[in-house]
């Protein structure tokens, strides 16, 4: 019963709120562009090693013949300084990037959602000795701590994944918590606690049902912005190392191929431009779609 | 002659619903020296046909539908922009309901009052009494005098000093006072007066009527006074036009138009004014005002 | 208002003392043995017992924590494993160019983010808004170290308009040292010359820097336009013939920028973080790049130190903003 009411005060549960969601989110042809782009980038993501022209490329089968070819029919974005095709490592990379950005973002999310319940739910002391500790993380760069985590846990991608987590929650844990303190007053949490339901099953089956919309949004928002943290710890040379294929790592090895072989600069840089901008595209569609307060 | 002349106002505005006429051919001729109450309920386009005289209905989303404006001889619907600008505040002023937000919290009343004056001046140099060619620095100086002797002539006390003070310093009664020292610091022929009272406790509404009355008086100010209060047509005017739904329904002088009024709609908004005959708890009215007027 | 100011910058102490545990947490404690990491990986057990004891890792966390904090009264920010070198000597050499970096920055980004977000709230929703607003977008997604190369390929390797990197030609001396700031420097020893060079120089990574915050504070700059035209009081104003530039540039700007000052703190802290990346494609000698090159070779100290100096300028720089709030906000100031 006390499920229902729970549902129901979220507003967008419940097939025709969606329906209504997706018709807003379809009314904007960016957010549309946004998701044809995100869907292409998943499915490279999955199957890039099978579309890949020259997946043999990968597994470091080269010609020394083919160094520094311009983009051609054959090599449609030129080959690098050993030869690789790289189209197919720009195919490749999207898989690096966007499994590390998701796996950035999700821990993040565990992790910033947990610590704003928290907070949120019961105030007093335990809220204010978690937020002056999110406060304290939100005054250093997130790309300035992360870099400084994964230096203290050693060069690793999983290791670069935490960090780049453990300096990315405190927005999730600011956005859950300002949600929280005010559904802890409506109607449909009072009823619960006046029921006698304990702390864990009112912040876990009433409360958090209605944070998860903002919380969606804001995943999405920041998936963007994960990738090209990825892309800039590989640029520096933190976490991803050559020759796996990443797109940071192939623009930082690129370099020293300017200026007369700027294909092998160019093409992973866009693709690092295109992927977030996708996410961006999409996250704020999203937003508008599922946010009441950005609607127009 | 009539300062102000209306002929046939027809307004529209665009929304989400599509184009819906809100002026539905208003005539009001409002003669020199009055005071003339536009009265009606929220929505039946008396705000609209204040700000048209004054021709600050944004267009887009409003449409002039047709119908002319004559203001001391001006053809207000086919002035420029430019033109406009040089009657606004020099010919016809306004003041609004809300005295918070109508004065910028970010500045000093005095810096809003200055830009004000030099605003009136810069087409009406006489305001100052400063030639057209003095200095920049002179002219605010003057500019700052004026503003002083406003403030001291509309009732606040010690002007010279409470002049630096923040909108936010002020009461609300004092603010509208300050915003009515604006309006009137080009000496304007018309002032339009959109609800003045509406949003000030009862003690400070009669001494705000009486401040506008005052001007009335001394300077041979016109007054569009706005309102959806009858009690305060009482007090105030000596012409009143009643509107509803985007037309005049009854329009003369008040003394004719509240002791015998013609129109069904009159007689129910007259009925809605609590009287001292009523019993204490009495809400019921005499007649539906929306019944009586279909 | 003194008070307030006094009383805002006694809240600043234990975020300061917060930040040196995280901080020193994360140099420190995090890798579990930094004289390991210090002395290398073939380093003997003895090699590395004389790194720690030379650098007093040898003392329980605490004791290393408090002879750390107390270093730090008197500007000590301890010593490089790699060079040996005292950090707060290097941080005084690279921070005035992380400085006259960033500031560039901001003042490009400002300055141009104003007009256009203006431009973009006066014109919303037709051509001139729609266009400015997607390019923000695209700015906002463009990875900064791309732009740079990319800046770099156009300017500086193909069109040699540009220098491609560093803060000055090898050949020039830079100005004798007053503030760090070469363009400032320059100025005041009256070389002309080499503050035209430091200008040319300071042009690609400032441009590539600001991109970011330029879309962002001219969307900001854009709602908050369009809210400040809204109010009551711009009718009122038009009312009473003020004229439409008059009321654009003194009172509508004065609302929405103060509204979008809030923000800056922000974006002087994405700066900041983002002058790792920057100072890297353009070999800028500032403590982006100092502090890269010390996490790659694991050297702790100055890691500890930049991340330090970030924080401390980034709550500095809050501070300056919300009492600045206050002057542009008499109803806050007057608390």
């Amino acid at each position: 019963m006390s499920a229902r009411t729970t549902a129901e005060a979220s507003g967008t549960s419940g097939g025709e709120g969606l329906a209504r969601a997706f018709y807003r989110f379809r009314q904007n042809p960016l957010s549309l562009v946004g998701l044809v782009l995100v869907a292409l980038l998943l499915f490279l993501a999955i199957f890039g090693p099978l579309v890949a022209p020259y997946p043999e490329h990968l597994a470091g089968e080269v010609s020394v013949l083919d160094r520094f070819k311009p983009p051609s029919a054959a090599f449609w974005f030129g080959t690098n300084e050993v030869g690789q095709d790289i189209l197919s490592m720009v195919v490749a990379g999207a898989q690096v990037s966007l499994l590390s950005a998701m796996g950035v973002i999700v821990i993040a999310t565990l992790i910033g959602t947990l610590i704003g319940l928290a907070a949120g739910y019961f105030g007093t002391w335990i809220d204010e000795v978690l937020m002056r500790f999110t406060d304290l993380i939100l005054t250093l760069p997130a790309l300035i701590l992360a870099m400084a985590i994964a230096a203290g846990l050693g060069p690793s991608i999983v290791n670069m994944v935490i960090a780049l987590a453990l300096a990315w929650w405190p927005g999730f844990a600011r956005l859950v918590r300002g949600e929280v303190i005010g559904l802890k007053e409506e109607q449909f949490v009072v009823a619960a606690r006046a029921q006698g339901a304990g702390a864990g099953r009112i912040i876990f089956r009433h409360i958090l049902p209605n944070v998860t919309s903002p919380i969606i949004v804001k995943m999405s928002l920041d998936v963007g912005f994960a990738i090209l943290a990825v892309a800039s710890l590989g640029f520096i040379g933190i976490g991803v190392r050559p020759p796996t294929p990443e797109w940071g790592v192939m623009l930082s090895v690129s370099r020293s191929n300017l200026p007369h072989f700027w294909w092998t600069a160019i093409f992973p840089g866009m693709a690092i431009f295109v992927a977030v901008l996708a996410f961006n595209l999409f996250g704020e569609g999203l937003r508008q779609a599922l946010d009441p307060r950005a609607r127009r | 002659m009539a300062l102000l002349d209306i002929k046939g106002l027809r307004l529209a505005m665009t929304s989400f619903d599509g184009e819906t006429e809100v002026l539905k051919g208003i005539d009001l001729t409002i003669p020199q020296g009055a005071i003339a109450g536009v009265v009606g309920e929220t929505g039946s386009g008396k705000s609209l046909t204040g700000l048209s005289v004054s021709r600050l209905v944004p267009t887009p989303p409003g449409r002039y539908l047709g119908g002319r404006i004559l203001f001391d001889g001006h053809d207000m619907l086919a002035a420029s922009e430019e033109e406009m600008r040089a009657l606004r505040g020099t010919r016809i002023s306004m003041i609004f309901q809300d005295p918070t937000t109508n004065l910028n919290p970010a500045f000093r009343i005095s810096t809003q009052m200055v830009d004000a004056a030099l605003a009136v001046a810069s087409r009406d140099p006489d305001i100052l009494s400063l030639p057209a060619t003095a200095r920049r620095r002179q002219k605010r100086a003057v500019a700052r005098q004026l503003a002083i002797e406003m403030l001291g002539r509309v009732g606040i006390v010690d002007p010279a000093q409470r002049i630096d003070a923040y909108p936010h310093q002020f009461s609300g009664g004092m603010r509208q006072r300050v915003l009515i020292a604006m309006a009137l610091i080009g000496r304007p022929k018309l002032l339009i007066a959109d609800e003045p009272t509406t949003a000030l406790d009862v003690s400070v509404q009669a001494q705000v009527l009486a401040l506008i009355h005052s001007f009335v008086v001394d300077r041979g100010l016109t007054v569009m006074f706005i309102t959806h209060n009858l009690g305060v047509v009482a007090q105030i005017c000596n012409e009143v036009a009643v509107m509803r739904q985007g037309e005049i329904v009854e329009a003369g002088p008040v003394a004719k138009v509240l002791t015998s009024p013609a129109h069904a709609y009159t007689r129910a908004l007259m009925a809605s004014v609590p009287t001292r005959e009523m019993k204490r708890g009495d809400l019921s009215f005499s007649v539906d005002p929306v019944e009586a007027a279909v | 208002m003194l008070s307030y100011v006094l009383f805002r910058i006694a809240l600043i102490v234990p975020l300061l003392i917060g930040l040196s545990l995280l901080v020193f947490v994360i140099g420190r404690v995090l890798p579990g043995d930094p004289a390991a990491l210090a002395a290398g990986p073939y380093a003997t057990a003895e090699q590395r017992a004389a790194v720690a004891a030379e650098f007093g890792l040898d003392q329980p966390i605490a004791v290393q924590y408090w002879d750390y904090v107390t270093g730090l009264f008197e500007g000590d920010l301890g010593r490089s494993i790699m060079t040996r070198r005292p950090v707060a000597g290097d941080l005084a050499l690279y921070l005035p160019a992380t400085l006259e970096l960033v500031a560039a920055s901001l003042l490009l980004a400002v300055a141009v983010s104003i007009p256009l977000g203006l431009v973009a709230g006066l014109t919303a929703n037709r051509a001139p808004d729609m266009t400015i607003s997607a390019g923000t977008l695209s700015a906002m997604s463009m990875p900064q170290f791309f732009l740079g190369l990319v800046l770099q390929l156009i300017f500086a390797m193909w069109l040699s308009l540009l220098p491609l990197s560093g803060r000055l030609p090898f050949t020039v001396a830079p100005p004798p040292a007053v503030t760090g700031f070469y363009t400032i420097d320059s100025v005041l020893a009256g070389q002309w010359h080499t503050l035209w060079l430091s200008l040319v120089h300071l042009a690609l990574p400032a441009i590539t820097m600001a991109l970011a915050p330029i879309a962002m504070i001219t969307r900001i700059m854009r709602a908050s336009t369009m809210e400040a035209l809204q109010q009551d009081y711009v009718r009122n104003a038009r009312a009473l013939g003020l004229s439409i530039r008059l009321i654009l540039f003194k009172y509508v700007l004065k609302n929405a920028a103060s509204a979008t000052l809030t923000m800056i703190g922000l974006y002087v802290g994405w700066m900041l973080g983002s002058t790792v990346l920057v100072e890297k494609v353009f070999d800028w000698p500032g403590i982006g790049l100092y502090a890269t090159n010390a996490i790659l070779n694991q050297d702790f100290n100055p890691v500890i130190a930049v991340t330090l100096v970030i924080g401390v300028i980034f709550i500095a720089t809050n501070l300056i903003v919300d009492l600045l709030y206050g002057v542009l906000n008499p109803k806050v100031g007057d608390r």
